[in-house]
């Protein structure tokens, strides 16, 4: 039997993620579609749909018989922070798509496994599910002392909490880069681009690699290797997840402290499942969270039948 | 809308220090660094801007590492400085509040806050954070090419009523030319009113700075950046000596010493650099596609690795409409380009 998962946060995040749960969720039914303002356009479609909305908030949510057994929290950092330790204290697993990391940083091809509390997961931000892979991927060959990223999304999928705070942006991702990535610093960019037709989102992934990673060799096809890997691995829940062109390598050079560096260039065009295909950015961080519950779902079905058995 | 009375008067922002670190590679180094402010601050220059060319937290991988940290930079320029005002740039999406507490603590006290010429919401909190640091602010709005007067003027009131006192039509291309100067100005001045003054960068691609930096400033422009010698990206900046000399004769007031800007130029800049910037190829290309300034030698790093011309890179990198940051972009061209 699937889990049952309530959407917190009616807008366009909230909507794509509805979508995305009751077309590509293996393990998670969509039950409750939370807003603020009785008008909006993704509360009457989920009522269309047939989940259950309210425009009452969490609060309403927390009073109903029966719980959904997971939240997704598509509000803001400041909400998130509020309802956290209500969905705890409820029982409730919260996957975090705000900048308010409650919980650990979470990739789901990265580093799920080795979470402990999976109570509470952040989603990091659209550019660090885009890039924390592929750092990550370089970093389990061969030491990452530093990754840079830049993240190029279109003007028009920059929705008003991303401009009114960028810095939130730059430091998640950046922090990220060395907790998710394993990176041992990090440092994040991100552009906004008007032009029309809207572009669709890119990443570029720099690494610092040992001089000897940068020359033609074993450990170079094992980094190549590795990335091709998680692409592939990223695909499975964003297909439109790629690489422009191939991973460019470059020897070491004195004003890079003697380190050599790869170039990762990714483009990332999103499902068009509610959001149009350029905004990546956004179908990213939704996929990245469906693909998340589904995970901690299953995980949390089979730790239930070991201890029946038990 | 047009004045030519001889009361008009503008203050001069040098950005050699900031603008000109992008032909020099990042390079400064703290003595290049205290001379230039010396000579500029002796010539009457009233606001030098020291940053890494892209602004604070500009040195990485994708804009090249600064030689010396650039809060040392500012530090030195601010001590060096004995009237001039020490500004920093900054793009919101690159440097952040914590890079503009720094570089307040080092010394910096106005802050010049950049975002492509639509985008001018993203700055709001950093106008916020300038102002309660007790900064003067002036904002940017770059590649200003790229959109009509009206609609720029409309991005200019956004960053006003964020606390910026100065905006300026910035053509990080070189690609204005003459009246889509003035129109520009005009509309900004306009909207803004008594709210902030407006502004005018130019760069010399297709060779009117200067020229431009004139018309803007008869259109009611009262802030003009210069480079000395026009070391700059691209094909470098309008040159402050130049425009020295052309104010002079036009009889708009600068407050600038003419004779001692120009020796600045020729004995305090000239020996340091290292790379004159040019009207050639690439860069007309530039001011012709519209292609942020600083993209050139990135450009043509990337055409020396892929063995294809600079360009050609630019030229597809105006088409496909890249804004200034996008500098990794320009690879993938490259290596698109190379496969035919």
């Amino acid at each position: 039997m699937t889990k049952t998962a309530a959407i917190v946060g009616s807008g366009n995040i909230g909507t794509d993620l509805m979508f995305k749960l009751m077309r590509r969720s293996t393990e998670l039914t969509p039950t409750h579609m939370i807003g603020v303002d009785p008008a909006s356009d993704g509360l009457a479609r989920a009522a269309k749909l047939g989940l259950t909305t309210s425009a009452g908030g969490v609060d309403w949510l927390l009073a109903q018989d029966t719980l959904p057994d997971f939240v997704f929290e598509a509000t803001s950092a400041k909400a998130h922070a509020i309802n956290a330790p209500r969905y705890r204290e409820a029982g409730i697993t919260a996957i975090d798509l705000t900048p308010a990391a409650v919980g650990p940083y979470l990739c789901p091809v990265v580093n799920l496994d080795s979470l402990e509390a999976v109570d509470n997961v952040n989603m990091i931000t659209c550019g660090g599910q885009a890039t924390t892979p592929i750092v990550a991927a370089v970093s389990r060959i061969v030491p990452v002392d530093y990754a840079e990223i830049v993240a190029s999304i279109a003007s028009r999928s920059a929705g008003p909490g991303t401009r009114a705070n960028v810095d939130e942006f730059t430091e998640t991702t950046a922090s990220a880069l060395e907790a998710v990535g394993g990176a041992k610093r990090g440092k994040a960019i991100i552009i906004i681009n008007p032009v029309d037709p809207p572009m669709i989102m890119r990443n570029t992934v720099y690494c610092t690699i040992p001089p000897e990673a940068a020359e033609a060799g074993a450990v170079q096809d094992s980094i190549r290797e590795s990335i091709e890997t998680m692409v592939s691995a990223v695909q499975e829940y964003v297909p439109g997840y790629g690489l422009r062109v191939e991973p460019q390598f470059e020897a070491a050079r004195a004003d890079w402290n003697g380190q050599g560096r790869v170039g990762v260039w990714l483009e990332v065009r999103g499902a068009g499942d509610y959001l149009p295909e350029y905004a990546g950015n956004l179908d990213i961080i939704t996929a990245a969270a469906v693909k998340t519950g589904d995970l901690l779902a299953s995980k949390l079905t089979f730790d239930s039948a070991q201890e029946a058995r038990a | 809308m047009s004045d030519t009375s001889p009361s008009l008067a503008v203050r001069i922002t040098d950005t050699t220090l900031r603008d000109g670190s992008h032909a020099v590679s990042h390079t400064f180094t703290v003595p290049q660094v205290r001379d230039v402010v010396r000579a500029l601050d002796d010539a009457g220059v009233e606001v030098i801007e020291v940053t890494h060319g892209d602004g604070l937290g500009g040195s990485s991988f994708n804009y090249g590492f600064s030689l010396t940290p650039e809060l040392e930079l500012v530090a030195a320029a601010v001590d060096e400085a004995k009237n001039a005002k020490i500004a920093v740039l900054i793009l919101p999406g690159l440097g952040t509040l914590t890079d503009l507490d720094a570089a307040r603590d080092a010394g910096a006290s106005i802050a010049r806050i950049a975002t492509h010429a639509t985008e001018a919401d993203i700055s709001i909190e950093h106008f916020a954070h300038a102002r309660k640091l007790g900064m003067e602010t002036v904002g940017f709005l770059m590649l200003s090419h790229r959109v009509e007067p009206d609609a720029l003027a409309a991005q200019a009131r956004i960053m006003a009523d964020a606390g910026c006192q100065c905006v300026y039509v910035v053509d990080s291309a070189g690609a204005l030319i003459l009246e889509q100067v003035s129109d520009r100005v005009e509309a900004l001045v306009s909207e803004l009113g008594d709210d902030a003054q407006v502004g005018f960068h130019g760069h010399q691609n297709i060779s009117f700075g200067v020229a431009n930096s004139v018309l803007a400033a008869r259109a009611g422009a009262r802030q003009i950046d210069g480079t000395l010698m026009g070391l700059g990206a691209g094909a470098g900046n309008s040159p402050t000596e130049v425009l020295a000399v052309a104010f002079d004769r036009l009889g708009i007031t600068t407050g600038l010493d003419v004779q001692g800007v120009m020796a600045a130029a020729d004995e305090v800049a000239r020996p340091i650099i290292t790379r004159m910037p040019i009207m050639d190829r690439p860069s007309i290309m530039q001011g012709y596609a519209g292609v942020y300034s600083s993209f050139l030698i990135h450009a043509e790093r990337a055409a020396e690795r892929y063995g294809v011309p600079a360009w050609r890179i630019l030229e597809e990198a105006g088409r496909a409409g890249y804004v200034g940051g996008q500098e990794d972009m320009l690879v993938d061209v490259a290596v698109r380009l190379a496969k035919g």
